[in-house]
């Protein structure tokens, strides 16, 4: 259970920004020393506001982007360290699914030949028939029907869209999935539908999610540990009982505080601690601890010293000089 | 504020039909609606992509596009006036100054090689008959009123220097700058990150307040309603399901659609559940309606009944349904516990 399947160490990507033939480019720190595992079987949910490098995180992971620094282990194998042949055998076992089920399937394909291209082009159902076969399978298996393989993905809600985006990643036999942002563009009756489908298909096929989302109460849901990411950085990581019901980094404090309750009531008692001012630009982050400018608790030290993620109970990790 | 029954409110929308021709035939996008807000108040407008909401204020500003959007019939009664009856130049006169929009997507929805200073201070030129320093002085003071440090500075800049908040500020003082006795805010915050929604929110509740400005609020999401709104309108498919206040509504769902939408978010200030319950089936096809209730298909509490469509009928104080079955939702069952 408690077998490590994926590890990232000290995961850093810049990106160069502007320069030109005078001028030094500037760098835009999207991740900048992110460390964390994942356990087989489980779902770490990593919640952060826009910019603040979740995805970049993960597409390191997909290997989509080539990190500037640190190791990303995929079941013990460091991913850059592979010749290209190895990379991608290797590539079908960490799948994604994408948060827009409208842009990311080609429009001019049907669902079915959606669905076989992977199986064909990596080798991994050769036979005609027999992949056709496999699609009705996935279509099934995500809750759509056989007939549904004729259709183009304009002729398909939303939610059925992501549900074929969802086979799509399944047609790998992926051990691991990325899911960025997989039901915020979906409506909200419809979420719940096909986060209902994320928990089935885990169960039944005993996957690992790392889960991207802004929403701190669909991570609170689907998640078994839950990371937080400010600016680059990991600020909080933690199981998710700890972190909802005992959140230790001022940021993470914010952001729970933030989420509205569907109840008047509830909601009139609530006393919100509304942050100030906005995320500051990764082109500058604020030195000391990149939260401190909007920090309701900071003290001069935090100006000053950069804190590092600190175990502060078992298992409980916030990156704060002041827990 | 709320059993002023006997007020005359500041908008009163009676039985408003708005259609669009599209290729797959005609979609009734709103298909009459009637609710109304008072002086003063935050009434909100809430439902899925598709539901009319959006359009439903796109049409009290008249800004249906032609030739394929018409406001088929019904009233818009403003301050008493019917704005549906109003020429062009009339209209003009309540766009802004009586009725301002923000809308969901503010870097899209402001001019992005006008300044910011000449984006705020057309309309005070225009609209009021302000000297370009005057307009100059009121526009340093709404940006100001909005939370914006340094407004001399930031007249000078683009909507490209400012974030996604400042520029969502920004429209709020656009919105506000010509007094407008309502503001028509269409998802004010769904494009923002949650620490700055929170801030927006709690701007916009601040001003009207202060200003005395009544607000319709257009939003997908329930939970954002529970704070700011005083009354509700839930909307499927073209229609009104439900009304009541923010009160009511949630601690007493009537219509199985609003109960669904309650009951499939999970919520941080509950018990994690083991499975959520989503509403089945997929969003209505609007050019496909079913004769009777459009939420039939997807409904737990169908019965044969709900091939006739139901009105919006009386189910208690200041609260209406649409649903036959609406006696069968009593208070709302507390979901299993697991954790």
């Amino acid at each position: 259970m408690s077998e490590t399947i994926l590890e990232v160490q000290h995961l850093v990507k810049h990106f160069p920004v502007g320069g030109g033939m005078f001028s030094r480019p500037d760098v835009v720190r999207a991740v900048d020393d992110v460390s964390f595992a994942i356990r087989r079987g489980e779902t770490l949910g990593l919640v952060g506001e826009s910019g603040c490098g979740k995805t970049t995180t993960g597409r390191c992971i997909l290997h989509l982007e080539r990190p500037t620094g640190g190791q990303i282990l995929f079941e013990g194998v460091d991913l850059a360290a592979l010749g290209e042949r190895a990379l991608r055998a290797m590539r079908r076992r960490v799948q994604v699914i994408f948060q827009d089920p409208y842009s990311s399937l080609n429009p001019r394909m049907t669902v079915g030949q959606i669905l076989a291209e992977p199986l064909k082009v990596h080798g991994i159902v050769p036979d005609k028939t027999a992949r056709a076969a496999r699609v009705r399978e996935l279509l099934t298996q995500v809750g759509l029907l056989p007939q549904h393989a004729k259709r183009y993905p304009h002729q398909l809600s939303g939610g059925q869209r992501q549900r074929v985006g969802i086979a799509r990643a399944l047609a790998m036999e992926p051990a691991l999935i990325v899911c960025d942002e997989p039901v915020s563009a979906l409506d909200v009756s419809i979420q719940a539908q096909i986060i209902n489908l994320l928990e089935d298909l885990q169960n039944r096929l005993g996957l690992t999610y790392l889960f991207i989302a802004h929403d701190l109460s669909v991570v609170r849901h689907i998640s078994g540990r839950v990371a937080v990411m400010y600016l680059g950085r990991i600020v909080e990581i933690t199981d998710r009982r700890a972190l909802y019901e005992n959140p230790l980094h001022p940021y993470t404090q914010a952001l729970l505080s933030a989420v509205p309750i569907p109840d008047p009531e509830l909601e009139a008692q609530r006393t919100r601690t509304v942050l100030r001012g906005e995320v500051p630009s990764p082109l500058n982050p604020p030195g000391g601890c990149v939260f401190h400018p909007r920090c309701p608790i900071a003290v001069d030290r935090c100006s000053a010293e950069k804190p590092a993620l600190r175990e502060i109970r078992s298992g409980h990790w916030a990156a704060c000089h002041l827990v | 504020m709320l059993d002023s029954g006997a007020v005359t409110p500041l908008l009163e929308v009676k039985n408003l039909r708005t259609s669009f021709l599209t290729s797959g035939g005609v979609v009734r996008a709103v298909d009459g609606v009637s609710w109304d807000v008072r002086q003063g108040e935050t009434v909100a407008l809430v439902g899925e992509s598709g539901c009319g909401k959006s359009v439903s204020a796109l049409s009290i500003m008249r800004l249906v596009s032609l030739p394929a959007g018409r406001i088929e019939g019904g009233e818009i009664l403003y301050k008493g006036r019917d704005l549906l009856k109003l020429s062009e130049a009339e209209m003009r006169d309540v766009r802004g100054r009586e009725i301002a929009m923000v809308f969901q997507e503010p870097m899209t929805s402001l001019n992005p090689v006008l300044s910011v200073g000449r984006q705020l201070t057309e309309g005070l030129e225009i609209h009021l008959n302000m000297t370009p320093v005057q307009a100059r002085a009121r526009a340093v003071e709404l940006l100001g009123m909005v939370g914006i440090a340094d407004p001399e500075r930031r007249l000078a800049q683009f909507p490209h220097h400012f974030s996604g908040g400042m520029r969502q500020r920004m429209m709020i003082a656009m919105a506000l700058a010509c007094n407008p006795s309502l503001i028509l805010a269409d998802e004010p915050t769904t494009a923002l990150d949650v620490t700055i929604q929170a801030q927006i929110l709690e701007l916009m509740r601040d001003l009207a307040q202060r200003l005395g400005v009544a607000m319709l609020i257009i939003t997908h999401n329930l939970g954002v309603v529970a704070r700011y709104a005083d009354r509700v309108n839930v909307m499927y498919a073209g229609r009104i399901i439900e009304q009541a206040t923010a009160h009511e509504l949630y601690a007493n769902p009537r219509h199985p659609y609003t109960l669904g939408l309650l009951r499939s978010v999970p919520r941080l200030d509950e018990p994690r559940r083991a499975r959520l319950d989503p509403i089945e089936g997929q969003p209505p096809d609007l050019t496909r309606l079913p004769p009777g209730c459009a939420f039939a298909p997807r409904c737990a509490y169908r019965t044969a009944r709900c091939d006739e469509a139901p009105a919006l009928a009386t189910v208690g104080e200041a609260h209406r349904s649409a649903c036959w079955e609406q006696a069968r939702l009593g208070k709302r069952a507390a979901p299993e516990v697991v954790q």
